[in-house]
């Protein structure tokens, strides 16, 4: 016992008081900013350079449900295209995970787009499954994280559940590999209306790297409303937990 | 020993694929055999099959533990063709029979099963599907069968057990993987921008990053002949054995959730959480993606970062060893970890098991002593093993590696400080040399990791191989549970924590 109480003091307080204000390394990759002086040929080299096809070649725009957060585009282009350590990156409408060439406001949910039941049932408690379809187990790592002594979200009753029965809704990784695809499907289909879809890490949003892949069946996804995207390589915890806040409506 | 092979050393080459003698079958098997069966030393690290020529060739790699040698070897498989398996001489081979059998068609008589080991998209026979995996059976009446999976009770990946039960007690679990499958490989020979074979390698198992990069980074670099320089290594090394204190640290969180142990469980995730900043500090992310480049790095480490993993590392190995100091003391702990899951070292052999998994059944396989890569030829690595196989062997097994690994890297440490050169931006456009291959191992947390691959005559890789630990190390998690209670099943598949995309690919 006396042991236990020295350890205790020895590790004082780990939780993050404020996950919204949390301040992350300088190097972290979140949300880009591209000048608006950006040439032609900086564009060009970007998207020549660019593993995921996420740098638009015409505009100049980078897709964050695309990026793997490499930074090659920036080590080429290091006057021109940033990315800040804003982890606040999550959004709800696929579109809003583009970023354009000057633009430098933060990305927050678009309001008239969140769902009006998801507010008013699962404000004071959000049970999510967990599908990994395809995910190399960093996304899922940084899931599980989320729910750990640092993160913590369960502080706001967010939890992951070992039953589709018991959940509001699915966070689905990776690309969906066709092997899990019917599980996927199966998964949902077993959660009671209404529920919610969050989609956390690039994979999950665009397939990634694996996009073009004769191994991936992304079907399940295409006729479905998606409450949430999450980017990251894999996505952040802060990123998640900032995203889903957003999302209940919790400030 | 006199045979037919070519003998070639890790991370270096490149070398002629003609030099690769190709050997009728019969000697192929007599000379697998001979090798293997003799010496425990000796290990295969690949067994893979190369469309060559508009033919089937199936190459084999042996690992010499006693020399740090690799011996290359092959033969042409001609359709129809009905082959004497290695299997029943070598049990280690079956997963590497069956693969090729799943994806090349080659036919074996005297394997015990040729089931399939992923259903790859590109398997050869597209009427075995997943939902048709033709489990072992044992008939019985007061027999029962439990089904766990794809999709888990926890966040993880997905993978399905099959038990056979006798009451609580688990007769026999047959472990089938493929959810996961992603094709890998294929991907790795059809992107075009060497950038996206880099992104691909971190992607092969995201807890094992560093592991699967360095692997892949150092056999580009064998391809095109060129050598990274001595800081370049050294903080390789640095990364890896950093990657490997994290996830030890996080496994021994995970073991004290499983036997409720809640205050172990609470400190090993904070402890866990400031091994990885600190790597998100190095280099923006935590599990250390876009640190590891083919001819250079773009987060070459500095002073002020150097210092912080100094203190980092010495901080929390002092809090990690209070906390095992408690963990391995309580009794109601060790009841729960001691004699549960237990993997013996022949077992162990015979499943060809690699890494940790193999160190804590008192098998010394650590590719860092025996083939050693990047900078761990200069420096002092002791291999840390076990002698029972349980559980309580592999938690100790990471507590142990952890403090060396703190070891090592403080002898890195000083290396780095000796060796003041600059490291070059990333060299991904380098040519590799045409009609070549390179083997590469690297040992990760969980173990060996051997990438392979092969350069067509323009010098574009036209085949690339990867072997994860997990590969081999699934079938020991089967063997644990043998005669075990199934509520033990948890915990033992903690103990291992192995990779479900590493193997599926």
């Amino acid at each position: 016992m006396k042991q236990e109480i020295k350890i205790l003091r020895q590790h004082g307080v780990q939780y993050i008081k404020d996950l919204r204000r949390q301040q992350l390394s300088p190097l972290f990759k979140g949300r880009p900013v591209i000048s608006e002086e950006i040439t032609e040929k900086e564009i060009a080299s970007a998207a020549g350079v660019c593993p995921a096809g996420a740098v638009c070649s015409k505009t100049g725009s980078l897709d964050l449900g695309k990026c793997m957060f490499c930074g090659e585009c920036v080590f080429i282009n290091p006057d021109k295209i940033k990315f800040t350590n804003d982890y606040r990156i999550a959004a709800n409408r696929r579109e809003d995970l583009i970023i354009k060439p000057g633009q430098t406001g933060e990305i927050r949910l678009s309001e008239n787009h969140v769902r009006a039941e998801i507010r008013r049932i699962f404000r004071k408690g959000l049970k999510l499954r967990q599908v990994s379809a395809g995910g190399d187990n960093a996304c899922e790592m940084e899931l599980n994280a989320a729910g750990n002594v640092n993160f913590d979200m369960g502080r706001f009753g967010i939890e992951f559940t070992a039953s589709p029965r018991h959940a509001d809704g699915i966070v689905i990784t990776g690309p969906v590999s066709s092997a899990m695809s019917y599980a996927l499907k199966n998964t949902y289909d077993a959660i009671p209306e209404p529920k919610l879809i969050i989609l956390s890490g690039t994979d999950a949003i665009s397939g990634g790297m694996f996009a073009e892949s004769k191994a991936i069946d992304r079907s399940f996804l295409a006729d479905k409303k998606i409450d949430l995207y999450v980017p990251g390589n894999p996505a952040h915890p802060l990123t998640f937990i900032n995203g889903v806040l957003d999302l209940l409506g919790i400030r | 020993m006199k045979g037919s092979y070519i003998e070639i050393e890790n991370n270096s080459g490149p070398y002629r694929i003609d030099d690769i003698p190709v050997l009728p079958y019969s000697d192929f098997y007599n000379q697998t055999i001979t090798f293997m069966r003799e010496r425990d030393s000796i290990h295969c690290v690949a067994y893979f099959g190369i469309k060559y020529q508009n033919r089937i060739r199936i190459i084999c790699l042996l690992a010499d533990d006693t020399n740090g040698k690799i011996y290359g070897y092959s033969f042409i498989y001609n359709d129809n063709e009905t082959l004497d398996s290695v299997t029943k001489v070598l049990p280690q081979m079956h997963l590497f029979e069956r693969e090729v059998h799943e994806n090349f068609g080659v036919r074996y008589s005297g394997h015990p099963w040729l089931k399939p080991v992923r259903y790859s998209y590109d398997r050869l026979n597209t009427d075995q599907v997943i939902e048709n995996y033709p489990f072992y059976r044992i008939e019985g009446e007061e027999l029962h069968e439990v089904g766990v999976g794809p999709v888990h009770a926890g966040v993880i990946e997905p993978g399905h057990f099959r038990f056979i039960c006798h009451g609580e007690k688990v007769f026999h679990l047959e472990i089938q993987l493929g959810y996961q499958h992603r094709g890998v490989e294929n991907l790795m020979v059809q992107s075009v921008k060497p950038l996206q074979k880099c992104i691909l390698a971190e992607s092969v198992a995201g807890d094992t990053v560093i592991g699967h990069t360095i692997a892949h980074a150092q056999l580009i670099e064998s391809l095109a002949g060129i050598k990274a320089g001595s800081r370049l290594q050294i903080e390789r090394c640095i990364a890896l054995e950093l990657e490997r204190i994290a996830v030890h640290i996080g496994d021994t969180a995970a073991l004290c959730g499983d036997v409720a142990y809640q205050l172990g469980q609470a400190v090993c995730e904070a402890l866990r959480t400031s091994v990885i900043n600190t790597t998100q500090l190095w280099c923006g992310n935590r599990f250390g993606k876009g640190l590891i480049r083919p001819g250079g790095s773009n987060y070459p480490l500095n002073a002020e970062t150097a210092k912080k993993i100094s203190e980092m590392i010495s901080d929390t190995g002092r809090r990690f060893e209070d906390i095992t100091e408690r963990i391995f003391s309580l009794t109601s702990l060790m009841a729960r970890f001691e004699d549960i899951g237990t993997v013996t070292a022949l077992q162990a052999k015979k499943a060809g098991a690699t890494g940790m998994a193999a160190r804590s059944s008192g098998v010394a396989r650590d590719i860092r002593v025996t083939h050693p890569f990047q900078y761990y030829q200069k420096v002092n690595v002791n291999t840390i093993i076990q002698q029972k196989g349980d559980v309580l062997s592999r938690a100790l097994q990471r507590k142990e590696e952890v403090k060396e690994s703190i070891r090592i890297i403080n002898q890195l440490l000083v290396a780095w400080q000796e060796n003041p050169e600059n490291i070059s931006k990333p060299r991904y456009d380098v040519p590799l040399k045409p009609d070549s291959f390179s083997v590469s191992l690297s040992e990760g947390w969980r173990g060996e990791i051997c990438h392979a691959a092969f350069t067509s005559g323009d010098g574009k890789i036209m085949s690339y191989k990867i072997k994860d630990p997990s590969f081999h190390n699934w079938l020991m998690l089967a063997l644990a549970v043998r005669n075990q209670e199934i509520s033990d099943f948890p915990l033992c598949n903690k103990s291992f924590n192995l990779s479900y995309c590493g193997h599926d690919l």
